[in-house]
């Protein structure tokens, strides 16, 4: 299980050249990109797909923000900048069907981007791997076993609320004959972990606790193994929740990517 | 005969104030942007039929429902016994649906069992607020009037009921005294109980059971007016506004058309954009709002499951998105009054931003949408956040530094932070 991936991953340009197609564009996002922690996420999607022999490519450095934190902070102009810069990319390479790693480019380009003239059939990973997993192209083994390790999942925000995907998450854990166990704020009802609405890049306003410590003492209550993500924003914030709370020795915190990813042994 | 006039008039009376009310309050409403919600009306219609009818969203906390389904089912019910009342009032009958016999004693009798279930709701109710004081009903825009604005409601349901189950009990004894007018008819699980509380003079108890007769009618008379100056307005508003509501996913925010042509013709330059509209980009005050946004400021009844919910004022922030819709209906109502006053284009000074919801309030919101998803009647505070931040940001340009930052780094590498374009592939490659 190295941390590096030993293929090549394909960038359109390249598939062009060779007058290939990709069956899906891997939209990595920024975080996935640039973040270190979320790099990792990114690698096992990739490590994933070509498991199962997907023809895929990423856009590369071809690819820019979405946008949503500009939109989600009021900059409409910026966030259709990027939005009509990245669409005229898309629609270029002809792109079909894009899974992305990041709820927020989720949201953005399935919901936001049609209306401007760019419109594709959007999945995020967490569906993917849904997907592969009913079509019998995904299983739990050959890997680490999860076999009753209790896990919780937090659910994001615009992935659950924003886009009512609860289930593709919890379908890949159930493969896994772990415990799942619920917090108590879950699926629509679920607690933000503080990072959304571009709060990611500020401090956070006075008040008396920040949202992920909230977040993670909820967590913590299921006394679990492993906290299951699915967005590298809270990804950030439930992993520094941990640390925060001398927890990090005792509890993992993994994407939902990461997890199938190591169940395979990829 | 005096008292059919006099009858006929009062209800004349709260019924063209209860327009007038209403009018204005229209108007208001559509001092807000146009915003087009007639796509799908069968989806609208379904999702009014089960979000406001049917009450679906209330069941997530399911003590506080079905108190409230009590209740509201009592309101709703016991209007068909309003009609009853009026006809009588009208043409000096008595129980003018008395000649339905068996169905006439089930609907009086159901109607009575419904009376005390709303009467023991709006008990239960008012102990939540005033001695057991959830939290929910607290916060600083819960001062002393939204307060006395719930217990006034709840109070004048008890009220209500009280005087139709006082009057049913005292009809009960004249019936069977055979007193002339009281034509036996209806059936009283409840109020039998009330009987023989009740002197037995037959003066005293026609005093009783007018009295308690036109303390009813003319208290619902009256409770409709205060519905405009009141949270209880959601009694009638709840409807259009779930029909109205955002069907989209909550996840997605409006793209805004002016800046859609403003970016088309930057990035080409053949693209003519069509006649620019004048007005601003986000919202400064409440004409700057959709009329959606209006619409749920005066549906909002201030239960407060969205601030419960708000990961912001749950640890302790500034913001609370029941504020934000309180706050809209103030500012709302303030700029109504000085329409009233001076007409359109009076500038007070004032603005909902600054002047009502503070920066530090919008900024603390994370669109995590769990108010939205709270809210039982669909209103959506998130939406005005946005507007206001979008003001802020593209009008003003007022916003955190760290957020004009990360704004900087995004127009400048295409990535929130400050990472060259260059390196955005290098997770692929060998390190």
């Amino acid at each position: 299980m190295s941390e590096q991936l030993n293929f090549e991953v394909p960038t359109m340009a390249e598939m062009i050249a060779k007058g290939e197609e990709p069956e899906i564009l891997f939209w990595v996002g920024c975080a996935g990109s640039y973040d270190e922690r979320a790099q990792k996420t990114t690698r096992d999607i990739c490590k994933i797909l070509h498991h199962v022999g997907i023809k895929y490519a990423v856009l590369g450095t071809e690819e820019s923000c979405t946008g949503d934190p500009a939109k989600r902070a009021g900059n409409e102009f910026l966030f259709q900048m990027q939005a009509m810069t990245n669409i005229e990319v898309l629609n270029g390479y002809n792109i079909k069907k894009i899974v992305t790693g990041c709820p927020h480019c989720f949201n953005t380009i399935k919901n936001e981007y049609p209306g401007l003239g760019g419109s594709y059939e959007v999945i995020h990973h967490t569906q993917l791997i849904q997907d592969l997993i009913n079509d019998g192209k995904l299983k739990a083994e050959g890997g680490e076993s999860f076999k009753g390790k209790k896990i919780t999942y937090h659910d994001p925000c615009y992935l659950g609320r924003g886009n009512d995907v609860y289930e593709a998450p919890r379908k890949a854990l159930e493969v896994l004959d772990a415990q799942l166990v619920e917090m108590k704020r879950c699926k629509s009802n679920g607690l933000c972990c503080g990072a959304g609405g571009a709060q990611m890049f500020k401090e956070p306003e006075k008040g008396n606790k920040d949202i992920n410590i909230e977040r993670i003492e909820e967590a913590l209550e299921t006394q679990p193994q492993v906290i299951a993500a699915s967005c590298p924003f809270c990804m950030t914030m439930l992993s520094d929740g941990v640390k925060m709370k001398d927890q990090d020795k005792n509890v993992q915190v993994l994407d939902i990517a990461e997890i199938t990813a190591r169940a395979n042994g990829l | 005969m005096v008292l059919q006039i006099l009858f006929i008039a009062i209800t004349l009376a709260a019924v063209a104030l209860f327009s007038y009310n209403l009018k204005k309050v229209i108007r208001n409403i559509r001092i807000g942007k146009a915003a087009d919600r007639t796509d799908q009306p069968q989806k609208r219609f379904m999702t009014m039929v089960k979000v406001a009818l049917g009450q679906t969203k209330m069941f997530f906390r399911p003590v506080p429902a079905f108190l409230h389904l009590i209740v509201y089912a009592g309101f709703i019910i016991i209007n068909i016994e309003v009609l009853e009342i009026m006809i009588d009032g009208v043409f000096g009958t008595h129980r003018i649906f008395g000649g339905l016999g068996p169905v006439y004693n089930f609907l009086i009798g159901s109607f009575e069992i419904l009376a005390l279930g709303v009467w023991l709701g709006c008990v239960v109710f008012l102990i939540r607020r005033n001695v057991l004081k959830l939290k929910r009903f607290s916060g600083v825009e819960m001062t002393s009037w939204p307060r006395s604005d719930a217990n006034y409601i709840l109070i004048t349901e008890i009220l209500l009921m009280t005087a139709f189950l006082l009057m049913n009990a005292a009809d009960t004894k004249l019936q069977a005294m055979g007193a002339s007018h009281y034509t036996a008819a209806g059936s009283f699980p409840v109020s039998q109980y009330l009987s023989n509380l009740l002197p037995n003079s037959e003066g005293a108890l026609i005093a009783i059971e007018r009295g308690c007769w036109w303390f009813h009618i003319i208290g619902i008379l009256a409770f409709l007016n205060y519905l405009p100056y009141s949270k209880h307005f959601h009694i009638l508003f709840a409807f259009p506004n779930t029909y109205f509501s955002n069907l989209e996913p909550k996840g997605e925010f409006t793209n805004m058309q002016s800046v859609t042509n403003e970016v088309k013709a930057m990035l080409d330059p053949s693209f003519s954009p069509p006649e620019a509209e004048a007005g601003k980009f986000g919202a400064k005050d409440v004409n700057d709002l959709s009329w959606v946004n209006l619409m749920n400021a005066y549906t909002c009844t201030e239960c407060g499951r969205c601030t419960s919910v708000c990961p912001a004022n749950i640890t302790g922030k500034l913001l609370s998105p029941r504020k934000i819709m309180m706050d809209t209906r103030d500012r709302l109502e303030e700029v109504g009054k000085n329409i009233d006053k001076t007409g359109n284009g009076f500038d007070d000074g004032k603005s909902l931003i600054d002047s009502y919801i503070s920066r530090e309030e919008i900024w603390a919101c994370t669109s995590c949408n769990a108010c939205t998803q709270a809210c039982p009647i669909n209103i959506d505070p998130l939406s005005i956040i946005t507007e206001l931040r979008r003001y802020a940001v593209m009008e003003e340009s007022q916003a955190p530094a760290s957020i004009n930052a990360m704004l900087g780094n995004i127009e400048n590498n295409g990535a929130p932070w400050k990472y060259s374009p260059a390196d955005r592939l290098n997770w692929a490659k060998e390190s």
